[in-house]
This record gives structure tokens, sequence and C-alpha cells, in this order.
């Protein structure tokens, strides 16, 4: 292995030098995706579970087979579908949009269950309480079960979430300009891999201290069964 | 409507691109498994390992796991499919994604088991040692099956998204199903053969979605 070749091919300051306002460009696109897509996909799965705990049994089985389906399928199947799909059908769409939409009907169905599972941690008896003192349904919901319920799920939204901000790079199959994708346009620019691993050090960057955070609450959890 | 069935659930289409799509199958099949294989065994090695609390290389295991819990698998498939001609090596796509996504599953596989592995009482070990029970002994007859029992929600659902990200091959060029789907689509000018590959997806992981919700459920009712 030539040293002097693997630093210059994957640790090349001028390289990334040249092409850093691609990848800026790029992060702030990932940036702008996650804050629309994190908090879409979390209020539709709460607005799933919110509708489970109704406990109506044909709607409740439909919900399952909604996020079972959307759990079963790979995030980048949908996404192409979506993206290269529908335009065959008449309806061409950005590729912003496609990514919206498969990442919504995916994200949902994680939140989905996350926060139906918070729900059901609940003991019924919290929710007669609270209608007994003149809540109503909706009323006891957001005000007594959601607060405790998202405090005992809190580990595993937020591992959700890093997975979701991770899944962002997928939409660089579709070329749009996020993170990787620019990374990705640097590398064919300057023909050199150092932009790709700039964008994976901004990933870490941005992650490590979540995922840092994440074992020490999944230990906590644990433990405390 | 039937514009809709004539785009996405084309019979002549399907029928026509119907074997290739299996031959993706197979191989997307055969990636999941060997990368859920080789995660799942070499979390629990590291997970063993990190039990012995060996100072450096315990940081070296938190900082591999913490790197490979941070990056997107798409990142990591990618820049070792660029950087491993660097190396000398000849790796292929296929190869290249099945050490990638093997590493990140067992990356969350060990932090998995070794949450178990804290979580077991220290009482136990001490009893277990003063039984005459070696740290392994302890490790492997005490500690593991408590461990392995209360982890299997977990460790399902964890296993289940990473084989799925075996559709992220597609990018670099491995013939697996979705790859596959895509060539077909582009042939044929027409949906239906994603529509098949989205229901051999289906037919891979809902039996095992539906496994891993009973799996919780049984779980949650033992408690």
């Amino acid at each position: 292995m030539d040293l002097e070749l693997l630093r210059f091919n994957f640790f090349n300051i001028d390289s990334v030098i040249n092409v850093y306002p691609l990848i800026l460009k790029g992060l702030w696109m990932t940036i702008k995706l996650c804050l629309l897509v994190g908090p879409i996909g979390f209020i539709s799965g709460m607005t799933l579970a919110g509708v489970y705990s109704l406990h109506i049994r044909s709607l409740n089985w439909f919900l399952m087979v909604y996020v079972d389906f959307f759990r079963s399928v790979p995030p980048l199947v949908l996404l192409i579908y979506v993206y290269y799909g529908l335009p065959f059908f008449g309806i061409e769409i950005p590729a912003f949009l496609a990514v919206l939409i498969s990442f919504t009907l995916n994200s949902s169905s994680y939140y989905g269950e996350v926060v139906r599972a918070g729900i059901e941690s609940i003991p019924a008896g919290q929710m007669e309480a609270a209608r007994s003192s003149g809540l109503s349904r909706t009323q006891a919901m957001i005000y007594v079960i959601l607060p405790q319920a998202l405090r005992n799920v809190a580990p595993d939204l937020i591992s959700n979430t890093v997975e979701l901000i991770k899944a962002t790079s997928i939409a660089s199959v579709v070329a749009l300009p996020e993170l990787l994708r620019m990374a990705r346009v640097g590398q064919d620019l300057e023909y050199n891999a150092t932009p790709l691993v700039a964008a994976a050090l901004i990933y870490l960057i941005m992650l490590w201290p979540v995922v840092r955070l994440l074992s020490r609450l999944e230990r906590r959890m644990m433990s405390s069964h | 409507m039937d514009a809709f069935a004539e785009e996405f659930l084309n019979w002549e289409v399907m029928v026509k691109y119907f074997p290739d799509i299996v031959a993706g199958l197979w191989v997307t099949m055969g990636l999941a498994l060997m990368v859920i294989v080789t995660g799942l065994i070499l979390g629990l090695v590291l997970a063993v390992i990190r039990a012995f609390q060996i100072n450096p290389i315990n940081l070296f295991i938190i900082a591999f796991v913490d790197i490979f819990r941070s990056l997107p698998p798409l990142v990591i498939i990618i820049l070792l499919y660029f950087s491993i001609p660097m190396f000398g090596l000849n790796w292929s796509g296929f190869i290249c994604s099945w050490i990638a996504l093997s590493l990140v599953l067992a990356s969350f596989v060990e932090e998995i088991y070794w949450a178990g592995i804290t979580s077991v009482h220290k009482g136990q070990w001490e009893a277990a040692r003063s039984t005459g029970l070696s740290f392994f002994e302890t490790l492997i007859y005490v500690v593991l099956p408590q461990v392995i029992r209360m982890t299997i929600p977990p460790l399902t659902n964890r296993t289940i998204v990473i084989a799925k990200n075996t559709a992220l091959a597609s990018v670099v060029a491995v013939q697996e199903m979705l790859t596959v789907a895509q060539t077909s689509l582009a042939y044929a000018a027409n949906s239906s053969p994603l529509t098949l590959a989205a229901l051999g997806y289906l037919l891979m992981f809902l039996p095992l979605v539906i496994l891993s919700r009973y799996i919780e459920s049984r779980f949650a009712w033992k408690r």
C-alpha cells in the first residue's frame, strides 16, 4: 500500500478547498431536508398512534397493515418507485417532493410504532382518571398521556431521528443536491475521494454526540427493567 | 384506473421480467443473510471482548461502534467501494456492501449486547464467581443466556432495518433486486418491474416485521 497515494486521494486538503462551497451547499440542503422530514414524520407518526389508541378494530387493522407495509419496504425502493415510477404515469414530480413523500410514508410508520408503544406503556387507569376529572379524550391524550408516553420512549424517538437523518443520504440517488450528492459531485470534479471523506466527517460531527447520548440512555433503559 | 394498472401492474411486462427479478431476489437474499450472520456474530464477539474491560481494546471498540453508528450506511458503502482499490484489492460491489453492512450491524449489535451485559446485576457475577466459575464461564453460562433473551426484541428490529439496507448495494452496481428492477424499468418504460421488486421485498421482510411484532408483545407481556 502506498501511503502517499492514500494521503493524496483521501486526505487531500487542496481538493476540499476547491469544492467546499459545494459541500456547504449540500450540508445546507441536508439540514433543510431533516428539518422538514423529521417533524412531518414525527407528527404523522403521533397522529397514527393517536388514532390507534382509539381502539377501533377495523381502523387499527388498516393502520397495522400500513405500518408493517412501510416497515418492510426499503426506503430507497420507495423513493425510486415515487421518483422514477410516477412519471411514466404522467405525474412528473421534483426530486425534493419525491424524497418528502417517500420519507414521510416510511418515517411515519416508524415513529407511529414507537409512539404507540409509548402510549401502551401508560396504564389505562391514567386515561380513566383524566377523563373522570372532566378532560375530554383529546385533552387527556395531549396533556396527560402523551407527555409521559413520549418520555418513556425517548431513546427510541432519538434513535429513530438519527436513522432518519442518516437516511437522507439516500436522496443522493435521485440527484437531490444534499451532502452526499454534493460530495460525489466534488469527487468527480476533483477526481479525488477527499470530498467524500469530508462529507463523512460532517455526518460524524453532526451525529456522534447524539449516538453517544443514545448509548447512555439505552443502557439506562435496559438496566431499569 | 386502467391506465394505473397498465403502468404499475402490467401483466405482460411482469411475466417478461419475472425471471430477472427472481434472480435479483436471490442476490438480495444472499447478501441479506450474509450480512445478518456476519453482523450478529461479530457484534457478539465484540461485546464479549469488551466485557473483559481491557482499556486500549475497549476504546478501540467504542470508537469503532460509534463511528459505524453515526455514518449513513450508504456513505460507508461508497467510501469502501472507492477506497479499496487504493489498498491493491479488487473487491466487487457485493463484497463491499457485505462488509460495510456487516460492520454497521455488528456495531448496533455490540451496543445492544453490551447494554444487556451491563444490565445484569453485579451480584450475579459475584455469586457465579464464588461457585468456582471462571470469568469467561460466568459470562457464557450465567450472563449471556439472560442477555440474549432480553435483547431479542431490539436485535430483531435492528437486523430488519439493516437487512433492508441491502437495497443500497444497487448504488455500487450489485445486481440485486432493486438494480435489476431499475434496469427492467428502463427497458420496459413501465413501472411494473418495480412493483414486482416491491412485492419481493414484502415477501422477504413482511414475515420478519410481523415476527418482530409478536416477539415484542410477548416480551412486554412477560415484564
